[in-house]
Formats: C-alpha cells, structure tokens, sequence
C-alpha cells in the first residue's frame, strides 16, 4: 500500500486540515512526549531553508525521534549527478518518513512516488509548501478561535508570493472576505480572484494599505522584493509604501494578529514586535506543534 | 462491391479492413503517427498529405490494415487533431464512423511548459489533468501548473 504523504494543502481534506489543527493544539498542551521514539526521520534539504529545517528537527527531537540528512545539495550525492529517484529510493531504506525541499517544482509528488514511506513537502520551487499554510491556519484559528468569517489582508508580492497563494486557497474552504494590498505589478494573479468568484466569496483589491487596515482580523504581509519589478523605478516608488509600522496599527481590530512567513527584512518595522497585535514569533512557534500533529498523522501515529 | 469512400480519398488506396483516420490536418499528421506509435507497428499503413479539404484547408488521411483502437488510445490524437474521425473498415466497407474526444487525463504525450517542472529534469512520465478541452489546457500533477493549446508540445 502506498503510505499517505503530504505534498499539496489540496490532498488534504477539511476534516483532515481540521484534524490535524485540534492535534496541534495538544501538542502546543504537552509538546513533548515520547511517540516518535525509534523511529527515524530524513531531512532532505537539497536548497537551504534552515527554519524550516529547524522547525522540523524540533519538531521530532521533541516526540524522541531522530534526524538525519542533508542541508543543501552541496553536501548530498546531487554533486556527484545522482538523480532524484535514486536519492529517494535509497534513502528509504534508512528512514521512517521523509522531508523534502527541492528548488524543482513537482519534486516532492515525485518522491511520494517513488517513496515506500511517507513524504512532507517542504517547499518545491515556487509550487507548493503545505506545512507552512497548515501552521498559519493554526496560528488564525488559535488567535480568532475559528476559521469562519474573517477578514483576511494580505499584503505585499502577491503575484509571485507561493504562501499567500495556498492560505488564500486554504482560506477559501470557510467563509473568508479578502483584501489584497499590492503595488500594480505585484497584483493577486486572476486565476486566484476567478477562483474566489466562483465560490462567492468576497474581495476588495487596493494599493493603499491604511484603507483596509482597521477591518482586518489577520493581517499577513510579505515581502516585496527589488528583483520582481521590471523597472527599477517603479521599486523605488512602492518599497516604503508596503512597510508596517507601530502607529499604524492605532485603530485595528483589538483581536487583529499581524503574520509573517519569515525571514522579516523591513517590510515589518522593528517598533512593530512590542505591539500585542504582532504574532509572527509565536506563528514560527506554532510551526514546530503543526509539524508535530503532520508528521504523526501520516505516521498513523495519532 | 462498391466502395463507400469518395474518390479523393481513393488518392490513397483502399483498405479490406482496418482503419481510416481522416481529417487530421496536414501539420500534424507526424505527431498523430508518433502518438499512436505506428511508426513502432508492423501493420500496412499508408497515408497521404497535404490533401485539399473543402472544410479544414491541407488534411490528412492514414490507413491502417488490420488494426482496430480502443477509444482511450485514439483519443489521445484529439489534442493535436480535434476534428479527426475514424472510419472503421470490414470488408472495403466502413461500417462504424467515429469522432475524437479529449479525455480527461493525459498521460505520457505531452510535455510541460514549464522549465522548472521535474518532468523536465527527470525520466518522469508527464501525467495531465484535463481542465479545459476546447481550447485545450491541461494542468500538470507534479508542478500544478497549466500547459494551455499554444504551448503544448508532444513528446
């Protein structure tokens, strides 16, 4: 029998998203037990993440696993020209699941293939990155206490931003009102917004943040990079428009979090991280429970 | 016996049995040859090109004695000839006529536009869900992204 991977939010169903949250949410009670003792876990890291690596290796350290691995591919046998199917078929043999990060897109459902055990998707290319958007459904449930009825701001590069696109998809599964802050050229791609409209579900699209700000119960920003715009110039003229700052934040939602992906560079002002409205340290946090309740469904540990 | 094809398409000899694929247009006759690998089988095929069409410009026709498809493999030509139809021939006559319908999943032909798709690196069978069929836009199960009718390359 093929064993369960993890490779796009999509082969989850909302029952099993819903599951996997109220695991993490006992794993965040009592995050350290003994449920992975003996078993073995491969962290195949063949481009650098390390916080995501991190997040994983806590992640089973915590429940008595171990981990073995790699942390970029010029430490692994993709130096020496071995393909992805044999790193993955020998690999296999040594460990109980498999956690994978690859720059090439499709990787990861590949390896699930090939794999006679389990396999996370870390992150393939600009594809897919599940575990990131089940840590950020379980960072808005715990700080909103439910999915339903949200008003969600994202902001920044949401045209090439691979996050917002799957917690947008994610989000769509509960009645969610969007608002995308963007500069022209990083607007949310049409494919997305047809997507909404055809579930019913609302969006408003504006370049200017302050006008949505206060009807926000999450806010995520991300973060808009020089090398997206074709023309310099234009960078120059958006890149202080979509930066968060302390006095902004005076008339939001007194429930309203402020996420982030990580790694922040400036697009979140550092007077921001005192305000309680700022969450996007205990989201990284919250990664290791989610990545904990992951790695023990596909288990059939819980 | 009287032969039910119309004379043009005598400009290529009549077959006893097998089938008739017609209405393929000319600039693709090479690819339907290569999806249905009959440049792999041993049966008598001829075919002919650049033939005048009153409704799709050049067409082209291809007989093949003796063989007879099931509806998933023929359909797979329906991505490069949409408009084809079989004639499937007993005895110098046709006694089904067929049309192609794209099916619903696409696996092994066409090749993903996108470079940075695994399938482009790796011995991966390319495997496609059909998401739209006219015009025709598949979505790849391994990078999820859409290869739509002017980018689709056959394999």
């Amino acid at each position: 029998m093929k064993p369960r991977s993890l490779v796009s939010i999509d082969d989850l169903t909302t029952g099993e998203i819903t599951k996997i949250l109220s695991l993490a949410a006992e794993f965040e009670e009592n995050p350290v037990q003994d449920i992975l003792r003996g078993k073995v876990v491969a962290t195949l890291f063949f481009e650098p993440s390390t916080r995501t690596r991190l997040s994983f290796e806590s992640a089973v350290n915590k429940l008595g696993g171990k981990v073995i691995g790699f942390t970029d591919s010029a430490s692994s046998s993709v130096t020496k020209g071995e393909t992805l199917n044999d790193t993955i078929r020998t690999v296999n043999n040594y460990v109980d699941l498999i956690v994978m990060r690859h720059p090439i897109e499709g990787s990861a459902r590949y390896a699930s293939e090939i794999s006679t055990v389990p396999v996370i998707n870390a992150g393939d290319g600009a594809n897919q990155h599940p575990t990131q958007t089940l840590l950020d459904l379980y960072s808005i449930l715990k700080t909103q206490g439910t999915l339903d009825n949200l008003n969600i701001c994202l902001v920044g590069d949401l045209k090439y931003g691979r996050t917002v696109h799957s917690l947008l998809m994610a989000m769509s599964r509960w009645k969610t009102s969007f608002n995308f802050v963007a500069p022209e050229e990083l607007m949310m791609p049409d494919e997305y917004k047809l997507y909404l409209r055809n579930l019913g579900l609302d969006y408003y699209e504006t370049p200017d943040l302050n006008e949505v700000i206060n009807m926000a119960d999450i806010i995520y920003m991300t973060r808009v990079q020089r090398e997206r715009f074709s023309d310099p110039m234009e960078y120059e003229k958006v890149k202080n428009a979509y930066v968060l700052h302390d006095h902004m934040l005076s008339d939001t939602k007194p429930g309203m979090k402020i996420l982030h992906p990580l790694p922040r560079v400036n697009e979140i002002s550092t007077d921001v991280d005192a305000n309680a409205k700022a969450y996007y340290f205990e989201q990284a946090l919250n990664g290791v429970y989610t990545r904990q309740a992951i790695i023990c469904t596909l288990l059939g540990l819980k | 016996m009287k032969n039910v094809n119309d004379p043009k398409q005598l400009l290529v000899s009549a077959i006893e049995s097998g089938t008739v694929i017609d209405h393929i247009p000319a600039s693709t006759l090479f690819k339907v040859i290569k999806i249905l690998r009959l440049d792999r089988i041993q049966n008598q095929i001829t075919f002919g090109t650049n033939l005048e069409s009153k409704t799709d410009g050049k067409k082209a026709i291809i007989k093949i004695a003796g063989k007879f498809f099931e509806d998933d493999d023929i359909n797979r030509i329906a991505l490069v000839a949409p408009n084809a139809k079989l004639n499937i021939i007993r005895d110098y006559k046709v006694i089904e006529k067929r049309v192609v319908e794209v099916p619903d999943t696409i696996n092994a032909i066409a090749k993903c536009m996108n470079p940075k798709c695994i399938t482009n690196f790796e011995k991966v069978t390319t495997r496609f869900r059909v998401v739209s069929k006219k015009p025709v836009a598949l979505k790849c199960l391994y990078c999820e992204k859409i290869t739509d009718q002017e980018r689709l390359e056959i394999i």
